[in-house]
C-alpha cells in the first residue's frame, strides 16, 4: 500500500477497533504471556491462577505437553523432556561446550544442532515454536480471539542466527510477529513507565540461561540504549550445574545416569532458591539404584563456589559502561531483572559495583513480558494514555565482513542504533576476476576464525577487469528487530546480489510455509471469514486512497500508466465484495505495484511536508 | 519520512557549524526519530515500513556523523568539496608523525606491561591535545571559514582520535 505513506505518523489510514497483542518472554526456564488491558499490562495466567509456564516441551506418547505437565516428566523421560532449548537456538553442536550437560540425544545437523526424540528429530526452533504455540493459546483463550499482533523478547545479547532462530520460531508457532524486543530493554520501559523516571539506568539481567546488562538514557519519553552487553551463555543454569558437581564430589558420586542427573538437577535449583531465603539448604534425594543422598549446604558455601559465576557478569558490565563512556555513579538507578537476581550474592556484588541498593520493586520474573506487551499494544496501534514515547535499540555485536588473510573488516560498530545502513567499497584483488565472495561475520575479535559466521555468498558476473578497478559496493542493513540484510553491487555495471543473512541451518520459507499449513490444515471457517474481512477493508483503503491521490496529483502519471492504474482499481472494486480472499490480495498487490511509481514521484515531490496534518481519507473529501 | 537530498545539518534544523550545541543535536534528533522510526509505522504497509527503516536509518547516521567532533569536521568540509582524507594524499607534517608514533611505541610496551596508570596517562594526552586541535578549528572554520586551510588540522584530529580509540582498546583488554 505504497500510497498509505501520507498517512500521519502513528496513524493509520482508518479507524480500527482495539487489537488483540500480547508481549511474550520467552525465558531458558520459564515464560510468560502478558497483554495490555484497560490501560495496564497484566500477565495472562492459566487456569490455576499460575502466571509462568516452565519452558518445557516434552515429546510424549500421547503428543505434545508444554509447561508444568511436561515439568512433571522432566526426571522419568529426560531424553524426550526438552527444558533450557534457548541455550540451544541457533548454536551447532561444536559451539555447545557443554553438551554433556545435557541428556539428550543430539544430532549434529549444519549449523543448528538437533535433538533425536520420541516424535522425531526436532530443532530447537520446532521446539519453541510448541512453547510459543502453548502460550498463544492462553493468550487466545484469555482474549476472546486470534491474536493480531505479538512481540516476542530476546536477550540483547542475542546474534543475528540467535535472533533469526526465535522469528523463526514465532512465525512456526503462527504468531504474528511485530518486532523482536531485546529483554533489558522491555524491562526498561515496564520499569520507566512505571516509575516517569529520567536519567541513565542500567538493566542488569540474569535470567536462566543468559545473562545481558543494557545501559539506557530515559529522557522525556525517548528509552535510548546507550550500550549492551552480556553473555549469552551464563544464566541460573550455570548456578544450578554448580551446585550439581559439588553434590556430586561432597557425596562421592560416580557420574550419574541421565535420570539421576536431571534428579539431582532438580535438588540443585531447589537448594539454590532456599538459599535466597535461608541460610542453609538440605539436599535429599533417592537415586535410581537406592543410593540415598543426604547433604547440608550453607550460605556460606554456595557463595563461594559460586564466587567465579557472579564475577563473570561483571566483565560486561564494566565493558558497557566503557562503551557508553560513562562511570558507575553516572547511573540513577539499576534495575533488576530475571528470576537469578534473586540470589542474595548477585545482589550484593551488584549493589557494591554501583555504589547503591538495585530497584527491585517489579517482579523479576514479570518485568520482561509486562514492558513487551506495552511495546506490543503501541505498535498494534491501540491507542493509551501517556504512549508517546519511543524506543531506540542498538546491535549488541558488531557486523562485518572477511578480507583478505582472513580478517574482520567492521562495517557496522557494536552499539549503533537500529535500524542502521551503512555501506563500504571493496575492489578486485586478481586480474580477471569475475565473482567475489562475501562472508558476513558478527563478533569483536579481528580473526575471522574467532567471530560467528552469519553467512556466504557470491556476487558473480563481474565483468574481467584489472585487479582493483572493479568497484564493489557492500551494504549492511539492520532493521529494527537486529536482524540484517546484506547487499553487494558492482558499482559500473549494476550487477547485484542480496542475501537476508539466514543462518546455514535455518529453515527456509518454503519449509514454514508448509510447517504452517500442515498446523493450519483444520483452519476453522472463521478464521478465514476473518482473513476475507480484513483484506476486504485493506482493498477498499487502498482504492480509497488511490482514488484521493489521483484526484489530486493526477497530473503526475502518464498517460499509459493511467490506464494500467485504472484497469487494476476497476478489477479491485469489482472484486471487493466476493469471497476469495487471496484473489482480493492479489488484486490489491496489482494496484499497488501499477501505483509504485507514482508514489514515489509524490515522494519525489515532497508531498509529504505539503500535505502536514492531513490524511488520506481528509483529503478524498 | 524525510528529504534524502538535505545534509546531516539541514536535516536537524541547525546551523552547519564546527562548533556545536550537542543538546541542540541530541533535542532535534530524538524529535525526528519520534517522527520517522518504524515503531510509528508497524501496522502499516511493507512499502510504508521500508520507507521507514531508511529514514530512521538515515537520521541515525546523520546523528552519528555530527556528534562526534572528528567526524562533523570531516563532514563539514566535505560539504565545502574538500576531502580531509584521501587515498592518494595522506600528508601529515613530520613532527606530529614522529610523535605519534612515538605514542603508539610507548602505548604498545605499556600494554605489554599491563601498565593501567601509563596507559590512561597516554590517552590524557591524546585527548588534551584533540581538545586543542579542536578549539583550532573552532576559529579556522567557523570564524575564518578557511576549509582548505582546515584540511590538515582535521586530518591530525583523525589521527589522533584513532589513537585514543586504540589505547581505550587496550584498557578494555587488560580490565577484561
Amino acid at each position: 500500500m505504497a500510497l498509505f505513506q501520507i498517512s500521519e505518523p502513528g496513524e493509520s489510514p482508518a479507524p480500527h477497533q482495539r487489537k488483540r497483542a500480547i508481549g511474550i518472554d520467552l525465558g531458558t526456564t520459564n515464560s510468560l504471556v502478558a497483554t495490555v488491558r484497560n490501560g495496564l499490562a497484566v500477565v495472562l495466567p492459566d487456569d490455576e491462577g499460575r502466571p509462568l509456564v516452565p519452558s518445557i516441551v516434552r515429546y510424549g506418547e500421547h503428543g505434545v505437553e508444554t509447561g508444568y505437565a511436561a515439568m512433571a516428566h522432566q526426571t522419568d523421560d529426560p531424553q524426550n523432556t526438552i527444558v533450557s532449548v534457548k541455550r540451544l537456538m541457533g548454536r551447532g553442536l561444536a559451539d555447545l561446550a557443554d553438551a554433556r550437560r545435557f541428556p539428550y540425544r543430539f544430532v549434529d545437523s549444519p549449523g543448528m544442532v538437533k535433538l533425536d526424540t520420541r516424535t522425531g528429530v526436532k530443532s530447537p526452533v520446532e521446539i519453541s515454536a510448541d512453547l510459543l504455540r502453548a502460550l498463544r493459546e492462553r493468550a487466545v483463550d484469555s482474549l476472546g480471539g486470534e491474536v493480531d499482533g505479538a512481540v516476542v523478547t530476546v536477550p540483547a545479547y542475542f546474534d543475528d542466527a540467535q535472533r533469526q532462530a526465535t522469528k523463526d520460531a514465532a512465525r512456526l508457532a503462527g504468531l504474528p510477529i511485530l518486532r523482536l524486543l531485546n529483554e533489558p530493554t522491555a524491562a526498561a520501559i515496564a520499569y520507566g513507565l512505571d516509575n516517569a523516571s529520567e536519567g541513565v539506568y542500567a538493566v542488569f539481567d540474569l535470567g536462566g540461561g543468559t545473562f545481558d546488562i543494557s545501559i539506557l538514557r530515559l529522557s522525556r519519553g525517548v528509552f535510548e540504549v546507550l550500550a549492551t552487553n552480556g553473555d549469552s551463555a551464563l544464566g541460573g543454569d550455570d548456578f544450578d550445574h554448580r551446585l550439581f558437581c559439588w553434590i556430586i564430589e561432597a557425596a562421592k558420586l560416580s557420574p550419574p545416569s541421565p535420570s539421576d542427573a536431571r534428579l539431582l538437577l532438580v535438588k540443585a535449583r531447589e537448594a539454590k532458591e532456599n538459599l535466597s531465603e535461608h541460610d542453609s539448604a538440605t539436599i535429599v534425594a533417592t537415586l535410581a539404584a537406592g543410593q540415598p543422598v543426604n547433604l547440608t549446604l550453607t550460605k556460606a558455601t554456595y557463595t563461594e563456589i559460586t564466587g567465579n559465576l557472579v564475577s563473570k557478569t561483571l566483565q560486561p558490565v564494566r565493558r558497557a559502561l566503557r562503551d557508553a563512556q560513562l562511570q558507575p555513579t553516572d547511573v540513577k538507578g539499576v534495575v533488576l531483572v530475571g528470576g537469578a537476581t534473586r540470589m542474595p550474592q548477585v545482589r550484593r556484588a551488584v549493589a557494591e559495583f554501583f555504589g547503591q541498593p538495585p530497584l527491585t520493586n517489579l517482579n523479576p520474573d514479570e518485568v520482561v513480558a509486562l514492558g513487551a506487551a506495552v511495546q506490543a499494544n503501541k505498535l498494534a496501534g491501540n491507542r493509551e494514555r501517556d504512549d508517546d514515547w519511543l524506543l531506540l535499540d542498538v546491535i549488541p555485536l558488531s557486523l562485518g565482513l572477511e578480507t583478505m588473510g582472513g580478517l574482520t573488516e567492521k562495517i557496522i560498530p557494536r552499539n549503533s542504533t537500529i535500524p542502521v545502513a551503512r555501506a563500504q567499497e571493496f575492489t578486485t584483488y586478481k586480474d580477471g576476476q569475475t565473482a567475489m565472495a562475501i562472508h558476513v561475520v558478527q563478533g569483536e575479535r579481528e580473526k575471522v576464525s574467532d567471530c560467528r559466521s552469519l553467512a556466504r555468498f557470491e556476487l558473480r558476473g563481474i565483468p574481467p577487469m584489472v585487479a582493483g578497478a572493479a568497484r564493489i559496493q557492500v551494504t549492511f542493513q539492520v532493521d529494527a528487530d537486529g536482524l540484517l540484510d546484506v547487499a553487494a553491487r558492482e558499482q559500473e555495471t549494476g550487477i547485484e546480489a542480496t542475501i537476508t543473512v539466514k543462518p546455514s541451518y535455518g529453515l527456509s520459507d518454503g519449509e514454514i510455509a508448509k510447517m504452517l499449513a500442515d498446523s493450519f490444515a483444520h483452519a476453522s471457517d472463521d478464521m478465514q471469514a476473518r482473513a476475507l474481512a480484513e483484506a476486504q477493508v485493506e482493498a477498499d483503503q487502498i482504492a480509497t486512497a488511490t482514488e484521493a491521490a489521483l484526484a489530486v496529483d493526477g497530473e503526475l502519471v502518464g498517460d499509459d500508466e493511467r490506464v494500467v492504474i485504472d484497469s487494476a482499481l476497476t478489477q479491485l472494486r469489482r472484486m471487493q465484495d466476493g469471497t476469495d480472499h487471496l484473489a482480493l490480495r492479489a488484486a490489491v498487490e496489482a494496484l499497488n505495484h501499477a501505483t509504485g511509481d507514482f508514489a514515489a514521484r509524490r515522494m519525489d515531490r515532497n508531498v509529504s511536508r505539503a500535505l502536514t496534518g492531513k490524511r488520506v481519507d481528509a483529503l478524498s473529501s | 519520512m524525510i528529504d534524502f537530498s538535505r545534509n546531516y545539518f539541514d536535516l536537524f534544523g541547525l546551523a552547519a557549524s564546527f562548533r556545536f550545541d550537542l543538546a541542540a543535536l541530541d533535542c532535534a534528533y530524538r524529535q525526528l526519530q519520534s517522527d520517522v522510526h518504524p515503531d510509528r509505522f508497524a501496522g502499516d504497509s511493507d512499502a510504508a515500513k521500508r520507507l521507514a527503516q531508511q529514514s530512521s536509518a538515515r537520521v541515525n547516521e546523520a546523528y552519528v556523523a555530527l556528534k562526534d567532533p572528528v567526524q562533523r569536521a570531516q563532514y563539514l568540509l566535505r560539504l565545502h568539496g574538500i576531502e580531509a582524507i584521501s587515498e592518494t594524499d595522506t600528508a601529515l607534517p613530520l613532527a606530529f608523525l614522529e610523535r605519534q608514533l612515538e605514542r603508539r611505541e610507548q602505548a604498545a610496551d605499556a600494554q605489554a606491561a599491563g601498565d593501567i596508570p601509563g596507559l590512561t596517562a597516554l590517552l590524557a594526552d591524546a585527548r588534551a591535545e584533540s581538545a586543542a586541535l579542536e578549539h583550532m578549528l573552532g576559529q579556522l572554520l567557523d570564524g575564518e571559514k578557511a576549509y582548505a586551510a582546515a584540511r590538515m588540522q582535521v586530518r591530525e584530529l583523525t589521527f589522533l582520535a584513532k589513537l585514543a580509540d586504540d589505547i581505550d582498546a587496550m584498557l578494555a583488554a587488560i580490565d577484561s
